[in-house]
């Protein structure tokens, strides 16, 4: 597993159910400037869907999908 | 393809907790990926949503059974109110009274939550909620 994207903002949404990792995605890439890497951490088996369908959709570059103990990490580049 | 076949057009009765939560994580999902949402609201989830109440507990369906109320609050989501605030900020949600609903509960828009944006006949709805009625 090879990083080289350096984040910007990190979220642990660890723990919390379907749809919040995605929702707290969401604010992030709002709150943040073109170009910024938001990374979330998520136990919810729905953001293995949901957030690269959101990606895609709103016009972000999904990075990189890692998997971790237990959790997954989804790193997002703000395109827009 | 209709231009408004894309919209999701939900049609909300029950009042239970359980069921408006399902509701509006479904419009949660539909505001993200930019589908126009349209909501009436009817009779027990109309009163779901009186401003002196919308937080209070409403219970679960009857069909949860003892097993599904404990499951249910043990979850700790957030409340379906606060997922359709969310959703109304993120994308194009519009909340309607049905207004016969109104009549029969005998309030006025001054009792609903501000979520509610207006009152609506069951014609008027129809007429922006195209692309086929979800009704919970």
């Amino acid at each position: 597993m090879t990083q080289v994207e350096e984040v910007t903002r990190s979220i642990d949404a660890r723990g919390m159910p379907c749809p919040g990792p995605l929702m707290n995605l969401i604010a992030a890439i709002r709150e943040g400037t073109v170009g910024d890497v938001i990374e979330v951490l998520s136990t919810d088996a729905g953001s293995l869907t949901d957030i690269p369908a959101w990606v895609a959709k709103a016009s972000h570059e999904l990075v990189a999908v890692n998997d971790h103990d237990g959790s997954t990490s989804f790193v997002v580049r703000k395109m827009r | 393809m209709d231009k408004d076949d894309n919209t999701l057009s939900l049609v909300l009765c029950s009042g239970t907790d359980d069921r408006l939560t399902g509701a509006a994580v479904l419009v949660v999902g539909a505001a993200v990926m930019e589908r126009k949402v349209e909501i009436l609201l009817q009779f027990w989830a109309l009163d779901a949503f009186r401003a002196d109440r919308i937080t209070k507990d409403h219970g679960v369906s009857e069909e949860a059974g003892p097993e599904g109320r404990a499951a249910w609050e043990r979850h700790d989501g957030q409340h379906w109110s606060e997922l359709l605030r969310q959703s109304k900020e993120l994308g194009d949600v519009a909340i309607h009274a049905c207004s016969l609903s109104m009549d029969m509960l005998d309030i006025t828009q001054d009792d609903l939550d501000p979520l509610v944006d207006d009152i609506r006949g069951v014609a008027a709805f129809l007429g922006s909620a195209d692309g086929g009625i979800t009704f919970v």
